[in-house]
């Protein structure tokens, strides 16, 4: 019992840092009707400013304190995060307004290419590092109620707490300010929206600021936990699953869909894997993806899609 | 139009991205023997792959420094395969007969060397595969132009099984023990278990298997099954960042990094140094040389080479670990050429049937090694047309929280063990792809 409670703890905690990563593509979807392919990309981008700035900035200014330090990294970054998505705008998305999705998709692939190909020019290829003072030890728990007690790695803990508060400013933004609602409006329909006085450019930005952020957020806990590296990027992989569980255009469903995934793929791994020769956790949160594909293709919480003819 | 002229630029950027990146060539001339130099620096795992490269091409920079083979220069172009198979074999076929052909192909990938070794033989191309690839391709007799020199993922697994044992005490203590083996999820991590399956039935140990899925970004889930059935030892066969990873969550879940051993692919600096003093304990295997910043052949690098602005890669990479394998393999290569000369004409440019010779018939003793600045680095090799391994020497080396640290002596993989694998599965091999294995006799020729 206390396996397979610590398994499912595991597994929300994981769940709840694929939520975030999830939370990326749902932004951009719900706002501009983009499938942001390159979510990835801006995670390890941000990531690698983030890394880079917080050893670059106390060469500079002389700082000696890391908490300082990476403050000034992190708001830096998020300034370089706004030039990005102004830049995409600017360059990319104002040219492609009313576009077919796939054509929209296939410029966020290539975005993609050019944030990871300009993000290792500029900072390198190296393995760096976020110190952001993430407790690296376990601590364990009950342990008179369960032999051995119950393990809780405490930087799962912490990165979890922090995505939940994102997640939940994210939530609030979306349903209860205007630009929020401004946001809802353009994902519904471009033109409609144009129609009534809302600043279709200017609405992109800030969706892809926002997105930013959150890529932002999510490069320096996994950075944090992982090490700044060319694999990020894969981390995105694992929002993908996700956002087909919940729904495209659902923040609570990114955040279900998260915890379902994360309890999904380590329950699976620890109870089927052996049985089936190991190593399914990645496949396996795909076959469930594919399963609501199947039956049920808004994801648990998307909008249901009616068509009239 | 808009549209039109939209979809043009996506199609040649495109073609463009699918493309393998090909660095520009060193201009091949006449008498240059053209070394083609497969290589990641992108993708997943660009860190560990751009020190080997850097050491592979500073090397063949600096025999050309030196004059070259007996008067040949090298001539080299890279080709990015972000280790991917099909962008092996394109690569391969893009480089295997430009400047006059290929000398020898080092793919730094099992799965690219699974995939190569069936079109070595067709191209006449010998293929070295130092410490990785095909372990029954040891077999010359069958496999004749694979070169896995230097040691193979057999040598390596028997070889932690002996320190274990040396351990614990003997290898009677073995029994009853549980061995883990945390392995990459493709050729190369699936190497090692056909000979841990043997051993553990002769020693009386159990193996516990644990695949981890490509690049090795997510263990949580293996390191909970790590820590519910506590086995003694954890076998690490990892690459890039599943390496760290691995070490990260072995410091989560509370294993003792003092009971983890990795292969020689999981013991350099990009796979601990971040995780720092959370790595302090760890052991990995060594293909006999370690980080190497005090030998002659590192010093003979930056002076000949980067002191002139034209080394590879950042300096203080130079003398670490990987960079160290990137630099003996391109020294296997070239030793090869050097050897051939001695038969068919010094001073001129070697075919790749003249190289394999020159591979199979490679003896580089300790006094030549020393020569070439290679003293403490590497311990001789000896190669036979029957044997394409050479030697089979392994240490361990230990991170002790801000460098690795040799803490074994000297080992060798135990032949009685390994020697009737490899003919079993080699033979296996003939037979599938109705091979004739080749006598003594012909060797001689």
């Amino acid at each position: 019992m206390g396996f397979f409670l610590e398994t499912l703890i595991g597994g929300l905690m994981a769940g709840m840092l694929y939520s975030l990563v999830a939370l990326g593509f749902v932004l951009i979807f719900k706002a501009s009707g983009v499938f942001n392919f390159a979510q990835g990309a801006m995670v390890l981008f941000a990531a690698l400013a983030m890394a880079r700035f917080s050893a670059w900035i106390p060469e500079w200014l002389g700082i000696d304190s890391r908490f300082l330090a990476n403050t000034v990294a992190f708001l830096v970054s998020a300034a370089l995060m706004f030039v990005v998505a102004w830049l995409i705008e600017r360059l990319v998305l104002r040219y492609l307004v009313n576009q077919e999705g796939a054509t929209l998709l296939m410029a966020t692939l290539g975005i993609a290419y050019v944030l990871e190909g300009v993000g290792t020019s500029i900072f390198g290829s190296d393995i760096y590092k976020i110190d952001v003072g993430m407790p690296k030890d376990p601590v364990m728990i009950l342990e008179g109620t369960f032999e051995g007690g119950l393990l809780i790695n405490k930087e799962d803990l912490v990165a979890a707490l922090v995505a939940a508060i994102l997640v939940g400013l994210l939530a609030l933004f979306f349903q209860k300010t205007t630009t929020g609602r401004a946001l809802r409006a353009v994902a519904d329909d471009h033109q409609a929206a144009q129609s009534i006085g809302i600043p279709l450019n200017r609405i992109w930005v800030i969706v892809w600021c926002v997105a930013g952020v959150v890529a932002l957020v999510a490069g320096v806990i996994w950075g944090s936990k992982l090490g700044v590296q060319f694999s990020l990027v894969t981390v995105a992989l694992r929002g993908l699953p996700v956002v087909i569980l919940g729904g495209l255009t659902s923040i609570p469903g990114a955040i279900i869909g998260g915890l379902i995934i994360g309890v999904g793929e380590k329950l699976s791994e620890v109870y089927l894997g052996p049985m089936i020769g190991g190593g399914i956790e990645i496949w396996f949160a795909y076959q469930l993806a594919l399963l609501f594909l199947l039956f049920r293709p808004q994801g648990l919480f998307g909008e249901k899609i009616i068509d009239r003819v | 139009m808009k549209l039109h002229k939209l979809l043009l630029t996506a199609l040649f950027g495109a073609v463009a991205l699918s493309l393998p990146l090909t660095a520009p060539p060193a201009l091949a001339q006449a008498k240059e023997q053209f070394f083609p130099v497969l290589v990641y620096r992108t993708g997943a795992y660009a860190t560990n792959g751009s020190q080997w490269a850097n050491g592979y091409v500073d090397y063949l920079k600096l025999v050309n420094a030196k004059g070259g083979i007996n008067g040949v220069k090298i001539s080299f172009e890279e080709c990015e395969t972000a280790y991917a198979t099909d962008r092996g074999v394109e690569c391969y076929e893009r480089l295997k007969g430009k400047n006059g052909g290929g000398t020898v192909f080092q793919p730094l990938s099992t799965g690219i060397t699974f995939a190569l070794t069936e079109k070595a033989p067709v191209d006449k191309i010998p293929l070295i595969t130092a410490g990785y690839g095909r372990s029954e391709s040891q077999n010359g007799a069958i496999f004749t132009w694979n070169f896995p020199l230097l040691g193979t993922y057999w040598v390596g697994a028997d070889v932690a099984i002996q320190h274990i044992a040396k351990k614990e005490g003997g290898v009677v203590k073995l029994k009853g023990k549980k061995i883990a083996l945390v392995y990459h999820d493709s050729p190369y991590g699936k190497e090692p278990i056909p000979i841990l399956q043997e051993l553990g039935k002769t020693y009386g140990f159990d193996v516990q298997l644990l695949p981890v899925a490509h690049p090795g970004v997510e263990q949580k889930a293996t390191w909970l099954q790590i820590r519910q059935q506590k086995p003694d030892y954890v076998l690490l066969w990892g690459w890039g960042v599943m390496n760290s990873t691995a070490l990260r969550e072995a410091q989560a879940t509370g294993y003792p990094r003092d009971r983890m051993m990795g292969i020689w692919w999981a013991g350099a600096e990009p796979d601990v140094k971040d995780v720092a003093e959370g790595a302090k304990g760890y052991s990995a295997l060594t293909l006999q040389h370690g980080a190497e910043p005090n030998s002659k052949v590192v010093k003979d690098v930056l002076e000949l080479v980067y002191a002139k602005g034209q080394g590879t890669g950042p300096k203080d990479e130079v003398g670490q670990v990987l960079y160290m394998r990137g630099l003996l393999s391109a020294m296997l290569g070239v030793e090869g050429v050097r050897k051939a000369q001695e038969r068919y004409g010094k001073g001129k440019v070697m075919t790749g049937e003249q190289v394999r010779w020159g591979l199979e018939n490679l003896n580089l003793d300790q006094k030549t090694l020393d020569a070439m600045g290679f003293a403490g680095v590497m311990r001789p090799v000896q190669t036979s047309c029957l044997d394409h391994m050479g030697s089979s020497w392994v240490r361990v080396h230990t991170w002790n929280g801000s460098k690795w640290e040799f803490t074994s002596d000297w080992y060798q993989a135990d032949e009685k063990v390994i020697r009737p694998i490899v003919m079993l599965a080699s033979s296996k091999y003939a037979d599938e792809k109705k091979i004739k294995a080749r006598t003594p006799e012909e060797c001689k020729k």
